[in-house]
């Protein structure tokens, strides 16, 4: 007699391993799934809860400065080793792994106004209110030998900035002028200048290494070119330019953190208009880097928090304070794109996570994939007010707060005059002035 | 300015000149002489002077001299006292005609030619200058990135770092270098391999290749090579030779050239049956299957356009009723069956005999009747004149044609298939030809009998339309007033006569139809009568009795104007005797065309009533509904046209309860939607986002699920891929040319610096100086 029975390839619902998953065979007839939306929109809004949930940035605290840091510096073959230094003129080499401080240098007296790292990583130079630049080798004097550097530039006047060129021995300081050092030399191979002023940051461009960019306290921002061992152009902003960054994946953008609470992003073609003005701030902008992406920078603030700005958006996505943390001075972001580092007023290296609630360490492919989708949803329904208040909401500090409202109250102010003062004039007499070309006030060839 | 002051300069240094050849001469003279000749010279220049200043305009001062200049030698000339300064050209004028001066002149003359070099800028402009140029330079040096930068920021996906290593394609062999055969069967393998000096590590020749490669020797090669291009020339020369053949457009050339490779093909053929019979044998098949094609094909009937066409040019043209003979007796030829010697052969013969003969009598009948054509055309043709010729006795019927045809089909019989459905074809066309010709004919025969009759009908007509006129004429008589009817009789006369006033009253008339249908549909209270300006007129006109009752009407009307009265009514016009009453028609005819133009445009705009249905959809739709619980077949008997029973329909319907009142109820103008729900409101997007333009592109973004519960494994990860990805634990550098394909300048930035040492610092000069002193 034949029986017949149900059979079942056994490939169709067997795991491989029991800790897959189980195999869950799906119709994917849209027609058979009538609430994907509203089931997908829950899903969303609790990915932007837990979002908001697991937002703990903050890793760690690196003491042992026993003076406001004024300045740091990536290791560039290193992702784990950090330089800074402080008022006091001590330089620290830390471990980030292990949250120590590696070696302790006292470099210079007074301020130590700023620190680069050569390109392959063997040593690093400093610039101090001494009038003195010093090489330092990476790695700390063997047993029995003396604290000392590789070779010490007695300058003239006081160097207020360092920079290193990106793949050559030549390095930029700067102070009443824009100083191109060849390493070899105790002289420098050119020196820029227009007007006199005394220059308080430049940097080097990443991607075409022989340009410079540069901010003095006359409130303007000038180019260099290198090669042709001339300034490019000049750009008078309405107030003082604490210092500028590169973007290291687009040439000819770079940002400049300014004393009127703005960022401004620049097109070093078109300086007259700003391609984007970050406003979220409320005290002078002091220090800005760009992650190693080029797709965000983080800024560091008076108003003790940092700012992480998408490039092309004028609002912070993200803003980071504690109760500790004052002035921030200088802000980092680390090369593997994960982290970022400020250092205060009140001696501390601080060590953020750049993506709030993002998991540490490996993650599993399902992890990876319930992540990605998780974006994925977040990003597809945050336009939704109710997803849009979570996910906007971040709790500030009382000083922060009121300051955001009392300048919300400002420019809504100076709004209504403007519009007001345009309604009751001559049509044609009274011109709106765009926020962006606003803040500019010359551009000098 | 300048200009206008040059002649006054030369005349002043004119003057000196004089001066200065006087002065050797006034030297020796005594002072006193010389004082009173001053004295009596000064009062004259004085008056001069004050003459001239009169002037007003050339107040200039004048050179005033009493006494020679101290300064005067020879070694130097001096201006001095005329106030001007002294010009080269005033030196070179006396010395003109001195020839031992020349080498002077010359030498000041070298002076005179050299300009002057400008001022050099100063330093700031200068170094503006250099600014701007770099700028420009670094700019466009930069602009190389645009692409690269644009690209990036619109990829779908960016993964850092940039510059992995991509894994190159290196074979086997590079990667597996240490590796030897092991197993019995690798060692098998690679023995036969060996032995057959297959390439085991470089693929890409094997020995024997490469030893034939090296074999041939220089020459060799060179004189294959010589071989092939010349067999490649040929071959091009050739072909172009075939392509101009190609493009002559002369049919008779390429007749001629293919009659002259048939003849050739014949020849050919002939010379091989005698040479080769099995070669012959195989021509002559591949002829036969030629021929067999050909049959197969249908190429040579007379079912292509330019067949079609000659056809029907057959008829009147020679030419082409032989180009169709040809085309025939081509397909025929072709298409004939080479026929094995068989029992059948005589019958089929005698057919052909029997067929033979009516060819030739057809031409001659169709020579007859209107000329050549092929056979199948000349029997519908010859059959068309018959039936021509039938049918001019219009009373036989068309039998004997029939017959003919059946005949003729008789006739035919032993004809192949082919030539069969060319023949219907041919029918075909002739009935088309013949039916024509009959009403032709019928045309012809009764258009005489016609006339005749037509023409009586339109006299009868005309006077009955005349006696019509006559009885209006009558009865209007009795009722209008004399004046009014003589304009009325003249009109209508002029109408019957000419025909044309009628014509243009016509499209009035409908008009107003319309207007009573639009009017009808709108259900409005307006009498029918109403826009009917002209015909009211004339009504008026016509039966003034009337005119109170019209007018009462009309005040009625009146308090009811809307648009469409607006626009049709129009006052009454009074007409006299003496207006001509044919403008006033025409100014009507454009009013109205007007109005027309009007209601076209507004056609269909009844918006009131538009809006009270669409309220009443609305509020229909906004009614709950009623639930219908029934169950077919649930105690009762089911089935297919079965329905349950109006009982149970009853018992399991659920009313829907009453909503609450819509708010818009005692609004008659308003809708108000009350499908807004506040609580669903509250999570939904008020405002459309930045980057979509209209909202339906929105709901299709958000409406397309990502989820792995509605999409595939494969379409889910492609979804969810994130922008961007970053490696962790991998330092990510900044951009590099080489990384995106640019060539990065091979010169380093500082030893580019040292090329340029007029930048450099005044000190690093030095340093290098030493250096190279070193």
């Amino acid at each position: 007699m034949k029986v017949k029975m149900l059979s079942r390839n056994p490939d169709n619902y067997v795991r491989e391993t029991k800790l897959d998953l189980q195999r869950v065979p799906r119709n994917y007839d849209p027609t058979l799934h009538p609430f994907e939306v509203p089931r997908e929109y829950i899903r969303a809004l609790n990915a932007t809860k837990l979002e908001r949930v697991f937002a703990k940035p903050f890793l760690a605290s690196l003491d042992g400065h026993r003076d406001g840091v004024s300045c740091l510096a990536k290791h560039p073959k290193s992702l784990a080793t950090v330089l800074s230094g402080a008022c006091d003129g001590e330089v620290r080499i830390w471990n980030l792994t292990k949250r120590k401080c590696i070696r302790t240098i006292q470099a210079h007296e007074g301020f130590v106004r700023g620190i680069c790292t050569r390109f392959c990583g063997i040593s690093f130079f400093t610039v101090g209110d001494d009038k003195t630049v010093k090489q330092w080798k990476m790695d700390g004097p063997g047993y029995g030998e003396e604290e000392e550097p590789l070779h010490t530039i007695l300058g003239k006047t006081v160097y207020t900035g360092i920079d290193h060129h990106w793949k050559e021995a030549i390095f930029a300081t700067c102070g009443q002028q824009v100083d191109i050092w060849d390493e070899q030399r105790t002289n420098p191979i050119c020196s820029m200048t227009w007007g006199f002023d005394s220059i308080s940051s430049v940097k080097f461009n990443p991607i075409e290494t022989f340009l410079l960019g540069s901010c003095a306290s006359d409130r303007n921002i000038v180019l260099y070119d290198m090669r042709q061992a001339t300034p490019l152009k000049k750009v008078i902003l309405d107030m003082r330019t604490n210092t500028i960054c590169w973007n290291p994946m687009e040439a000819f953008i770079f940002t400049a953190a300014n004393e009127d609470y703005n960022l401004y992003t620049f097109d070093m073609r078109a300086l007259d208009t700003p391609v984007m003005v970050h406003m979220d701030h409320v005290s002078a902008v002091l220090d800005v880097d760009y992650s190693p992406t080029g797709k965000e920078f983080v800024s560091a603030s008076f108003d003790k928090s940092i700012r992480i700005f998408p490039v092309d958006k004028s609002r912070s996505r993200e803003v980071y304070h504690t109760k500790r943390m004052q002035h921030v001075i200088c802000v980092k972001w680390t090369s593997d794109c994960k982290y970022v580092m400020c250092g205060s007023d009140e001696m501390n290296i601080r060590l953020w996570k750049a993506n709030a609630s993002e998991k540490l360490g490996v993650l599993t492919s399902r992890e990876k994939a319930a992540k990605d989708y998780n974006q994925k949803l977040k990003e597809k329904f945050h336009h939704h007010p109710h997803i849009k208040r979570i996910a906007r909401h971040r709790h500030l500090p009382k000083s922060i707060y009121s300051q955001i409202q009392e300048q919300r109250i400002m420019r809504e102010a100076r709004r209504r005059k403007e519009v007001n003062r345009l309604k009751h004039s001559k049509p044609g007499s009274v011109s709106i002035v765009s926020e962006k070309k606003k803040h500019i006030v010359a551009v000098v060839k | 300015m300048n200009t206008s002051l040059l002649p006054l300069n030369s005349l002043l240094a004119l003057s000196q000149r004089e001066e200065l050849v006087d002065l050797p001469k006034n030297y020796p003279l005594s002072a006193s002489e010389d004082e009173g000749d001053s004295d009596g010279e000064r009062k004259h220049q004085k008056l001069l002077e004050a003459i001239s200043s009169l002037d007003g305009k050339n107040r200039r001062k004048l050179a005033e001299r009493s006494e020679a200049s101290l300064k005067v030698s020879e070694f130097n000339v001096s201006s001095e006292g005329s106030g001007e300064k002294l010009v080269l050209s005033d030196l070179l004028e006396p010395v003109k005609t001195s020839s031992s001066l020349a080498i002077v002149k010359k030498q000041l003359n070298r002076v005179k030619s050299k300009t002057t070099v400008e001022l050099p800028l100063n330093k700031e402009e200068v170094e503006r200058i250099h600014r701007e140029v770099a700028f420009r330079k670094t700019s466009q040096a930069l602009s190389k990135w645009d692409p690269i930068v644009q690209k990036n920021r619109r990829a779908k996906q960016l993964v850092f770092p940039l510059d992995r290593k991509h894994s190159a394609f290196a074979p086997i062999e590079h990667v597996l270098s240490g590796w030897k055969a092991r197993t019995p069967l690798e060692q098998e393998i690679f023995n036969l391999l060996h032995k057959n000096k297959q390439p085991v590590t470089d693929p890409l020749l094997t020995p024997v290749e490469k030893a034939s490669l090296k074999a041939m020797s220089l020459e060799e090669a060179k004189m294959r090579r010589e071989v092939l291009q010349r067999a490649r020339a040929l071959q091009s020369y050739y072909e172009a030779k075939a392509r101009r053949e190609k493009k002559i457009k002369s049919k008779k050339y390429h007749k001629v050239v293919k009659k002259g490779k048939a003849k050739k093909a014949l020849k050919e053929f002939e010379h091989l049956q005698k040479v080769n019979p099995t070669a012959a044998l195989e021509e002559l098949e591949k002829i036969e299957k030629a021929r067999m094609m050909e049959r197969m094909s249908l190429k040579h009937q007379n079912s292509g356009k330019w067949a079609k066409s000659k056809a029907i040019m057959a008829k009147y043209d020679l030419e082409a009723r032989q180009a169709m003979q040809e085309q025939l007796a081509k397909n025929k030829e072709l298409t004939q069956k080479l026929q094995v010697a068989s029992e059948s052969e005589g019958e089929e013969e005698g057919a052909e005999e029997e067929e033979e003969p009516i060819v030739p009598n057809a031409v001659n009948k169709v020579q007859m009747n209107a000329g050549g054509l092929n056979p199948w055309m000349l029997r519908s043709c010859t059959s068309d004149t018959r039936e021509a010729e039938i049918q001019k006795d219009p009373k036989q019927p068309s039998e004997p044609v029939v017959h003919e045809v059946s005949e003729s089909e008789g006739e035919e019989g032993p004809m192949v298939e082919e030539e069969i459905l060319m023949k219907e074809f041919k029918e075909r066309q002739s009935l088309r030809k013949r039916s024509e010709l009959k009403q032709d004919t019928e045309l012809v025969g009764s258009e005489e009998t016609k006339d005749s009759s037509s023409q009586e009908v339109l006299s009868e007509l005309r006077a009955l339309s005349q006696k019509l006129n006559k009885k209006n004429h009558q009865f209007r008589k009795q009722k209008v007033s004399s004046a009014e009817a003589v304009v009325q009789v003249q009109r209508e006369q002029s109408a019957t006569e000419e025909e044309d006033p009628l014509l243009l009253q016509r499209p009035e008339r409908v008009q107003t139809l319309e207007e009573l249908e639009e009017l009808g549909k709108e259900g409005c209270f307006q009498n029918k009568e109403l826009p009917r300006p002209v015909l009211e007129g004339q009504c008026s006109e016509r039966n003034p009795n009337n005119r109170p009752d019209a007018s009462k009407e009309k005040k009625k009307k009146e308090q009811m104007i809307d648009l469409q009265n607006l626009l049709t009514t129009k006052p009454p016009s009074v007409k006299s005797l003496a207006v001509p009453t044919t403008i006033e028609e025409l100014e009507d005819k454009e009013e109205r065309d007007q109005k027309q133009v009007i209601k076209e445009a507004f056609a269909g705009d009844d918006v009131i009533r538009d809006f009270l249905r669409e309220k009443r959809e609305a509020v229909e739709a906004s009614k709950p509904k009623d639930l219908d619980l029934t169950l077919p077949g649930w105690g009762e008997w089911g089935g297919v046209g079965l329905k349950p029973s109006a009982k149970k329909r009853r018992w399991f319907l659920i009313k829907a309860p009453e909503g609450p009142p819509r708010k818009d109820k005692n609004l008659p103008n308003v809708i108000i939607n009350e499908k807004r729900n506040i609580h669903a409101a509250a999570h939904q997007v008020r405002v459309l986002p930045y980057p979509f333009t209209h909202h339906q592109q929105f709901e299709r973004t958000i409406q397309t699920p990502i989820g792995s519960t509605w999409n595939t494994q494969r379409a889910f990860q492609k979804l969810t891929t994130p922008k961007v990805v970053t490696k962790p634990g991998h330092i990510i550098r900044p951009i590099k040319a080489e990384d995106v394909g640019y060539r990065s300048s091979s010169r380093s930035d500082l030893s580019v610096m040292q090329r340029n040492p007029n930048r450099l610092s005044a000190r690093h000069k030095k340093h290098l100086k030493k250096n190279s002193i070193d």
